[in-house]
């Protein structure tokens, strides 16, 4: 492939990386090189993928079923008062195209599942979940196991976040930090339970954050350890998340071979 | 011998709003006893039937993952502090 060299406008739009010393022109044009699937354009998927708009990453898939609606708006910054009932992936791509012409958003108007995930993650370098139920993020998981993709796990909840790196191969899964979800019912979701709005932007650009990291090359992405945040302290810790040897997906013995499908998979644990 | 546990937000409305509680016992089981018995229904949501940690849960001592320490019998020592950390699955 022939080598991606900065224009006199992305040197100019990408001034302030090219200033860092970590990141330089070479990190830049790895950003604009790079490709990532954003899953959900929610709470977490909208700060995401509009960071990583603005940071050039070239080619930027969006997926989601959803059309925005008024109570998103608290939250999801991608998406304005005037978008309510529009797809939010389209939503989402006409602020990005906005926001920098020089990328490419691609949207995928539809739920992830067994059946699609594998041919929708293998166009792309990184993913990121930014889903809001379990069987999704179980499935994400397994998916970026098997195919050997990066992964970047946020989670929140009321005035709590997680974050966590998962690269296949190099470190621990979302399996080996919790091996099963709960049963259904038993905890509730943001849509049950509340989110502080700014929450969803403290996680989402701290996965954007780990994404760049992964895409350049730089730093210590959170491989093997889980950022636990909590708005009202104000408090950031870190706890180790080793691999398991026992990970029914990513351990040397696994006996998840294949997805399971979301709602079976609900259907499994009842 | 009493250590500091922190308590989830999903549990907190068993623990009277406190993030920050303290608990007795030389062991992890037996600081989740002594949460019961100021907390009553803290146990159920932490362990399963059999008293084990359920498989969404985790409990770390310090940083360390009990699971991958002596789990519940994993023993604790003045000042250390106990995180009960669930799964959480929003994002929306």
């Amino acid at each position: 492939m022939k080598k991606l060299e900065l224009s006199d406008d992305q040197v100019k739009r990408y001034s302030r990386h090219i200033l860092l010393p970590e990141v330089g022109g070479k990190g830049q044009r790895k950003i604009l090189e790079g490709r990532v699937l954003v899953i959900g354009t929610g709470g977490l998927g909208a700060p995401v993928s509009f960071y990583l708009a603005a940071a050039g990453v070239g080619t930027i898939g969006l997926v989601d079923s959803d059309t925005v609606e008024v109570s998103n708006l608290q939250r999801q910054i991608i998406h304005f008062t005037h978008d309510i009932g529009k797809h939010k992936t389209d939503s989402a791509r006409e602020k990005m195209e906005a926001l920098n012409p020089d990328i490419k958003v691609v949207v995928h108007k539809t739920r992830v599942s067994s059946e699609n995930i594998l041919s929708i993650i293998a166009d792309y370098d990184v993913v990121v979940d930014g889903s809001d139920n379990f069987p999704t993020r179980y499935l994400v998981n397994d998916a970026c196991v098997l195919s050997g993709k990066p992964l970047s796990h946020g989670g929140i909840f009321r005035f709590d976040g997680q974050v966590t790196t998962i690269v296949p191969g190099k470190g621990p899964c979302y399996r080996c930090l919790f091996p099963e979800p709960p049963p259904p019912g038993l905890v509730p979701s943001c849509q049950e339970a509340g989110i502080l709005g700014v929450v969803a932007g403290t996680i989402g650009v701290a996965q954007a954050t780990e994404v760049l990291k992964l895409l350049i090359g730089i730093g210590e992405p959170l491989i093997g350890r889980l950022l636990v945040y909590n708005a009202l302290e104000m408090k950031f810790r870190t706890v180790k998340v080793p691999k398991n040897p026992q990970c029914p997906v990513c351990g040397p013995h696994p006996t998840i071979t294949e997805l399971i499908d979301y709602e079976e998979f609900c259907s499994l644990r009842s | 011998m009493g250590v500091k546990v922190r308590i989830p937000t999903p549990l907190q409305a068993l623990t009277g709003n406190n993030a920050e509680v303290v608990a007795a016992g030389g062991t992890v089981q037996e600081v989740i006893d002594s949460l019961e018995a100021q907390y009553s229904g803290l146990k159920e949501r932490i362990c399963d039937e059999a008293g084990k940690v359920r498989r969404f849960v985790n409990i770390y001592v310090n940083e360390e993952d009990i699971r991958f320490l002596q789990g519940e019998t994993t023993p604790l020592k003045d000042g250390d502090e106990i995180s009960i950390i669930p799964a959480i699955a929003g994002g929306a």
